[in-house]
């Protein structure tokens, strides 16, 4: 009992140096060092100014912009949370309809032939970080038509945009392939300022 | 160690070991329901209701305290009063819940109680036999049998009952046994040896012996069977206890189920009433094994005595189902207790006729079994007729332990048979010279395995007898059937390794201990032992005692000393070494059995929920205002079952039904194979663990027709 | 709907896991034998360590003194934590200024984290220091998985052990697990996992302006090493509050896979260990196979539920499957499969919001964690309830085949069985009682979020998780209220939900790990038993087969009205509830 436990006080000074310390503070270093852009937020600067990161999604509201899916948190990073919406909730089922309502309401002025069977899952249901940075192609493909109208750009080239900054899966393989919103409204504002 | 019964038990080796009516006569067939059992049985049952003894069944006790439970909500409801837990239940449903409830406890009650009567009916019988007699004390004066002390010594006469257990300490008699063993042919006990052993109760046939008395009063071994085949001695064996926790512990947390179903089920604005819950309880628990649980170990300790076998204790019997090893006495158990004459091997210049007839002649007189296979041989080989040695003016030599020969004097011409070294002395004393040959062919002999016996008429070696040892019809059989089983054959024998491993490999066994010495045996178990298996081991003789003892499961033949009838855990009373097949069967039978039930009936509890918690659950969030309406948790109600009361009605008295159902299997117990527990494994599963998936979805469908159709429930 | 591409992502993971139990169950059984390592150079670190601790590595404890060592370590570990956590707002690298945590809320964290729980009242990013985080949290990460890991491996010489009655020293397999397994192979991971995007920084959050000019701030921390430990010791607990399904902690599909295959790694290769342990690889396989066919099938499941969407999305109109709560990146196959590692093994790390999958969908990892976390489990938790099951299955087959029963050798007897029972039975129990604590008293109604069926799956979901160490969550379910102000002033936790979850995820831990330990106890030092033709064998398909049977009937059997009133009514019907 004794033995076990003056092993266990200084077991535990030693781990939380070794392992509350040494260790992060070691991978902190080889990160910054080796991966300085990923370990610091993969951020995404123009002309110098930082204007978030490559991984996280950011509100857009304006109808130049791509939309990122809904967020439960109002895309803040710092704070993050779950809708925690259930599968038979009578509020889910109103949130879902109400954003389906706003969707088709915006981008069935640019196309039409929009239904709402056709509106992808992604751009009605809150993501799970609440900062997704990506939106599904097929969501892209619709809200295309209205970036392009709205930009006055041929909808070719706005599609190849969205093309350029769709992330594939991980080795071809893992995961699905989703369209970076803020790198893609930056390509877009880079694209028109020129 | 080559005590034998007088009368050896037929082996019959085309019938399958295991089969009842294999070994001569029987011990009282019963059919497995009769109809006085049955009655005292159903009395029986009800007393057992008493709840201090409940209390020992946990299973069962709660099913018990639920129907107690029950009873008193239908109680205050047909009394017009309100209560709480029972909800909107009619009172009618109530109570046909109460009574199946108390029909599951009963019926519990009666396989143990049938299986008890079954015992009861065979100790009426030997109780019979133990009539008060007065016993003759050697030092004079009498007392009551059943005063006798240990150490007393008795005086008993022909014609009359030999009054307690104890070694037969002077004289020599018949006695009839068969009150014991069934066997009618009666056995002969003496004083010194292996065959001193006599049982209280038996009778003196013939001549007088005195006893001293070997027992405690009321310990004999007619008290002791009596017990156990009462089950008053029973005592729980390890595998029950391990079982009987596990069953508690299912018990415990289906309890914790059934309780937390209340505020669950509340939770979702459905009420639960103590009716329908505690039938949830009943029909989740496992009642099945646990009401047949006890009637299996009596009716295994039960089919063990109808073989004849007593086991002293339960734990020996399940621990025969687990022999890895088992240790066979050679002679007598092997081979047929003696050698036989099998080949004249005559010298050079003597003819095979010269040589023969010297040696029946030699024989003539010699009424041990292997002088007879001599005479028998001498006429089947060369016509040589028997005489009568009483005509002729002959002189018998008997056999002595220091001349190791016997024969004939016969008008000045001696003829000796015995051991080669004692022959060739017997020559070079009469001033003749052994040839070379005799050496050789003696030498031969031995080398297969045989006894040699030579044979000399004056100063002459005539030639040589090739004894054999002959091994018993069927055994090969027997040891393949072992072997199937997982438990592997060892002979132990006095004989040379050489002639030991001839007879083990004729036999088919699958090793052998030769030259054995007492100390050699134990060593043998205890390595064994060592390392992890279980041995069992048959014997009766003095010197085997302390192997019976430190063998997991060693069998004593009735016949035997009393020694080894103490050191063992079991005694055969049909003195049959192979015995220890059908023992193993009886353990391992005893297994399956608690095993395949429950497994059956933990299996059973997935139809049970299909057909309560719909019911329980069918309105459960249906959609608000109407009240017929059906929730999504009906859907689960795949039996379609008639309604949610006749649904759980059902299940109840499929509960209760199954156990009466399964008495025949509990008493009878689940059949051995001896496939390799693998493949037994794969069919168990299959027969009760899928069987006990399927079977209660077509019983409670089957009673929900009934219930619900013809009873309008 | 399900995809082709889908079925083969779940095919391809299913794949790499099984190629990669072998490898490290190989790697895992040199390390516990170790004293080759220990006498070479490479052990001059771990020589040492013993030296200052004053432990001998030849010393041999017997299950006593092994589970005194486990208790008094794992007590020292909660009470560093709790104080820790009740200080916090004194520590360096504080830099929101968070305040102390309440004594209730501490009192749950600390249990959690001890228990390798990592069940999460605290909001990770709002309410605790870079500190807590590092020297109370990640310390655990590493503590309570190495405590998992040495209890496997002392259980596993429990049934190998055939002269020893002992079963090793817990503070040399402590150690061997902490120096040779997890630390390095979460070195290598965390890098990893900086190097494709994970953040691992000291520095204050970076404050910018969106382009649409909204005042942001990307929020930086040690994460990725904290995040290559929670997943690797089956921990769970995340930098932020999402989990896994924040870029920052799980940036692509690859890291995703990788993150999986970090949570499974060990559970899954101690099956390997163990089988190279006991002298029967097969017998590893068995185990790992149960494990497998549970693991596939509720992958299966869940995929199929999840790609078929939600009534509440059918109803509004919207086809294809259920987004809500999931990354985009992951897609369904990668969603579902992180679901089912996460709550088969006792991780608990999320990548998704549970409470957003579909009725189906959400019973299945609830289900997964009722067998007791057996499924693969928790690092070496897994391993030794899931030999208690075996031992339960060998009970009963050993009677059907006709002998005591027996596994590898060594008779299983009342002792044995008792402790089975109680260590099987008291993560159940506990679960159960705790629900229905909770759901009985008005106390635990108030940490429900949503009504009807759900606001009962949340409850069940929060006490099953926790009885079981798992720590995933229908994360509506809280015990702790934090109004938005800073430093967390005004925020208070739930004292009933924190208590009693605390209590559960210590019962729910030790009691089964000192059973365990006993069992093994027992077994040590016995002699085993010869392998003939009448002994069942247990490393085959048929015995597989029983101990899936055996875990279903009794570990799910126990669940299942409970189910039914929780996820389950909410699949079998479309309709809404409030």
């Amino acid at each position: 009992m004794k033995r076990d436990a003056h092993a266990t006080v200084v077991a535990l000074a030693v781990l939380t140096l070794v392992l509350g310390l040494a260790y992060p503070l070691a991978v902190t270093g080889v990160g910054q060092v080796a991966f300085h852009d990923a370990a610091n937020g993969s951020q995404l600067t123009v002309d110098g100014r930082t204007v978030g990161s490559r991984l996280l999604g950011q509100g857009f509201r304006a109808t130049r912009y791509f939309h990122s899916r809904p967020s439960q948190t109002d895309w803040n990073p710092s704070a993050t949370a779950f809708s925690n919406a259930g599968p038979n909730g009578a509020d889910t089922r109103a949130a879902i309809a109400a954003r389906a309502a706003a969707y088709l309401r915006l981008e069935g002025r640019y196309d039409s032939g929009l239904t709402r069977a056709a509106i992808p899952p992604d751009a009605v249901q809150t993501s799970g970080s609440g900062v997704d940075p990506h939106i599904t192609v097929a969501n892209a493909r619709i809200q295309a038509r209205r970036v392009a109208q709205v930009r006055g750009l041929p909808l070719a080239r706005v599609d190849r945009l969205v093309d350029e900054h769709t992330d594939g899966r991980g080795l071809g393989l893992f995961g699905e392939p989703g369209v970076n919103v803020l790198e893609l409204n930056v390509a877009l504002d880079q694209e028109t300022a020129r | 160690m080559t005590g034998q019964t007088l009368a050896p038990p037929q082996h019959d080796p085309s019938a399958a070991p295991g089969e009842p009516g294999r070994d001569g006569p029987r011990r009282r067939a019963r059919s497995l329901l009769e109809p006085a059992i049955l009655t005292t049985a159903l009395l029986d049952a009800l007393r057992k209701l008493d709840p201090r003894r409940m209390v020992r069944n946990p299973v069962m006790f709660v099913v018990e305290v639920g129907a107690l439970l029950t009873t008193l909500v239908w109680a205050v409801q047909a009394l017009g009063g309100e209560i709480a837990g029972a909800g909107d239940d009619p009172a009618w449903y109530t109570l046909t819940v109460a009574v199946w409830l108390w029909l599951t406890a009963i019926f519990g009650n009666f396989a143990e109680a049938i299986a008890e009567g079954r015992g009861r009916a065979q100790a009426a019988t030997l109780r019979a036999m133990r009539r008060e007699t007065l016993a003759t004390l050697r030092d004079g004066g009498a007392k009551p049998a059943g005063e006798l002390l240990l150490g007393d010594v008795v005086v008993v006469a022909a014609g009359e009952t030999i009054p307690g257990d104890g070694t037969v300490i002077a004289g020599i008699a018949s006695v009839d046994e068969s009150a014991i063993t069934g066997e009618s042919a009666p056995v002969i006990r003496e004083a010194g040896g292996d065959r001193s052993a006599v049982t209280g109760g038996t009778q003196v046939l013939s001549d007088e012996i005195v006893v001293e008395i070997t027992q405690r009063p009321g310990e004999s071994f007619l008290d002791r069977m009596i017990a156990l085949v009462e089950g008053a001695s029973r005592r729980k064996t390890p595998n029950e206890i391990a079982l009987g926790i596990l069953l508690a512990g299912l018990t415990l947390i289906f309890l914790v189920v059934v309780v937390t179903l209340r505020p669950f089920a509340g939770y979702a604005g459905t009420a639960t009433s103590i009716a329908t819950l505690v039938s949830l309880l009943v029909a989740l628990i496992p009642t099945t094994i646990g009401a047949l649980l006890s009637a299996i170990g009596i009716a295994g300790m039960d089919r063990l005595v109808r073989r004849n076998v007593l086991a002293l204790s339960g734990r020996a019997v399940e621990a025969s189902g687990d022999v890895d090893v088992l240790l066979l006495d050679k002679t007598g158990t092997i081979t047929l207790g003696n050698r036989q004459a099998a080949e004249f091997v005559p010298m050079p210049g003597v003819s095979e006729r010269e040589l023969a007839e010297a040696a029946q002649l030699a024989s003539l007189a010699d009424e041990t079994p292997e002088g007879r296979s001599i005479v028998v041989l001498a006429k089947e080989r060369l016509g040589i007729r028997g005489r009568e040695l009483a005509g002729l003016d002959a002189r018998f030599v008997p056999f002595t332990a220091q001349t190791r020969m016997s024969g004939v004097d016969l008008g000045g011409v001696s003829v000796r048979k015995g051991a080669g070294d004692a022959i060739e002395r017997w020559i070079e004393a009469a001033g003749g010279t052994a040839p070379p040959a005799l050496t050789t062919a003696i030498e031969r002999i031995a080398r297969d395995g045989g006894t040699p016996l030579a044979v000399a008429r004056d100063d002459r070696a005539l030639g040589v007898i090739h004894l054999k040892d002959v091994v018993k019809d069927g055994m090969r059989q027997r040891f393949d059937h072992l072997r199937a089983m997982g438990i592997r054959t060892v002979m132990v024998t006095g004989d040379n390794p050489l002639t030991a491993a001839k007879i083990a490999r004729e036999a088919g066994v699958d090793d052998f201990l030769a030259e054995a010495t007492p100390e050699a045996k134990l060593a043998l178990i205890r390595e064994h032992q060592a390392g992890g298996r279980m041995v069992a081991m048959t014997g009766d003789g003095t010197n085997d005692a302390p192997a019976l003892a430190q063998a997991d499961v060693g069998v004593a033949m009735n016949s035997g000393t009393h020694a080894a009838r103490e050191a063992g855990n079991m005694v055969d009373l049909d003195s049959d070494p192979t015995k220890l097949i059908e023992i193993v069967e009886v353990g391992k039978q005893l297994l399956i059995t608690r095993g395949a039930l429950t497994t059956f009936s933990i299996a059973n509890d997935v139809a049970k929920y299909f057909a309560i918690l719909p019911a329980i659950f069918a309105a459960s969030y249906a959609a608000s205002g109407d009240e017929t309406a059906t929730g999504p948790l009906d859907a689960l109600d795949v039996m379609d079952l008639g309604s949610p009361r006749s649904a759980i009605v059902s299940a109840i008295v499929f509960n209760a039904l199954v156990i009466p159902l399964l008495v025949p299997l509990a008493l009878r117990g689940v059949r051995f194979r001896p496939l390799g527990a693998t493949a037994l494994l794969r069919r168990n599963l299959l027969v009760y663990g899928l069987g006990g998936l399927i079977a209660p979805f077509v019983g409670i469908k089957l009673v929900d027709l009934v219930v619900h159709n013809l009873l309008g429930a | 709907m399900t995809t082709a591409q889908g079925w083969l992502q779940v095919g391809l993971f299913c794949a790499l896991l099984t190629a990669l139990t072998p490898l490290l169950g190989a790697y895992m059984h040199k390390v516990f034998r170790g004293d080759a390592i220990l006498a070479s150079s490479a052990g001059r670190v771990e020589r040492g360590f013993y030296r200052i601790l004053r432990v001998d590595p030849g010393e041999e404890q017997d299950w006593k003194a092994y589970a005194r060592s486990v208790l008094v370590v794992s007590l020292g570990s909660w009470l560093l934590l709790y104080l820790i956590l009740r200080t916090q707002g004194i520590h360096p690298f504080n830099p929101a200024g968070f305040s102390s945590g309440p004594a209730d809320l501490s009192f749950n964290t600390a249990s959690s984290f001890v228990s390798n729980t990592n069940w999460q009242f605290y909001a990770g990013e709002t309410t605790l220091s870079n500190f807590s985080q590092m020297a109370g949290l990640a310390v655990q990460n590493f503590v309570s998985a190495a405590v998992g890991i040495a209890v496997a491996i002392a259980v596993i010489r429990g049934f190998s052990n055939r002269s020893l009655s002992t079963l090793g020293c817990f503070w040399v397999d402590f150690t061997r697990a902490l120096l040779y397994v997890l630390l390095p192979i979460a070195f290598a991971l965390a890098l990893l996992f900086v190097s494709q995007g994970v953040v691992q920084s000291l520095a204050p959050a970076r404050a910018f302006t969106s382009l649409e000019g909204a005042e942001q701030a990307i929020a930086l921390g040690p994460v990725a090493s904290q995040e290559a430990i929670k997943l690797l010791g089956t921990n769970g607990g995340g930098f932020f509050n999402v989990n896994s399904a924040m870029p920052f902690e799980n940036p692509s599909g690859l890291v995703n896979v990788v993150q999986m295959l970090a949570i499974l790694a060990i559970p899954a290769g101690l099956t390997a260990t163990f089988g190279r342990m006991v002298g029967n690889r097969r017998q590893g396989w068995m185990i790992y196979g149960a494990m497998f066919a549970f693991f596939a099938a509720a992958v299966a499941i869940v995929y199929a539920a999840e790609a078929h969407g939600s009534p509440a999305q059918h109803l509004a109109g919207i086809a294809g499957g259920n987004l809500e709560g999931k990354e985009t990146r992951f897609g369904m196959p990668g969603t579902s499969l992180f679901a089912v590692v996460t709550t088969v093994a006792s991780c608990g790390a999320v990548n998704a919001a549970m409470e957003s999958l579909t009725g189906i969908g959400g019973a299945i990892p609830m289900a997964n964690m009722m067998t007791g976390e057996v499924i693969f489990g928790g690092v070496g938790s897994g391993l030794y309830s899931m030999l208690m099951f075996v031992i339960l299955a060998v009970f009963v087959a050993g009677l059907m085949v006709g002998r005591t029963p027996e596994l590898l050798g060594k008779k299983i007897g009342a002792r044995e069985v008792k402790l089975t029972m109680i260590g099987t039975l008291a993560a159940p129990l506990l679960a159960l009682v705790a629900t229905a604590a909770a759901i009985a008293s008005g106390h635990g109604l108030r940490s429900i979020h949503n009504g009807g069926p759900q606001g009962f799956s949340e409850t069940l979901y929060a006490y099953v998780s926790q009885a079981n160490n798992n720590g995933s969550a229908f994360a509506g379910y809280t015990g702790f209220v934090q109004p938005n102000a800073p430093g967390n002033a005004g925020a208070f936790g739930l004292t009933f939900a924190d208590l009693l979850g605390g209590g559960a995820m210590l019962a729910g831990r030790f009691l089964p790990l000192v059973a365990v330990l006993a069992i093994a106890g027992a077994l040590a030092g016995r002699t085993a038993h010869p392998d003939g033709p009448g002994t069942l064998r247990t490393d085959t398909a048929t015995f597989g087969a029983l101990t899936i049977g055996t875990i279903l009937l009794v570990a799910l059997l126990t669940f299942v009205p409970a189910l039914l009133l929780g996820p389950v009514v909410q699949g079998l019907t479309d309709r809404m509830f409030r």
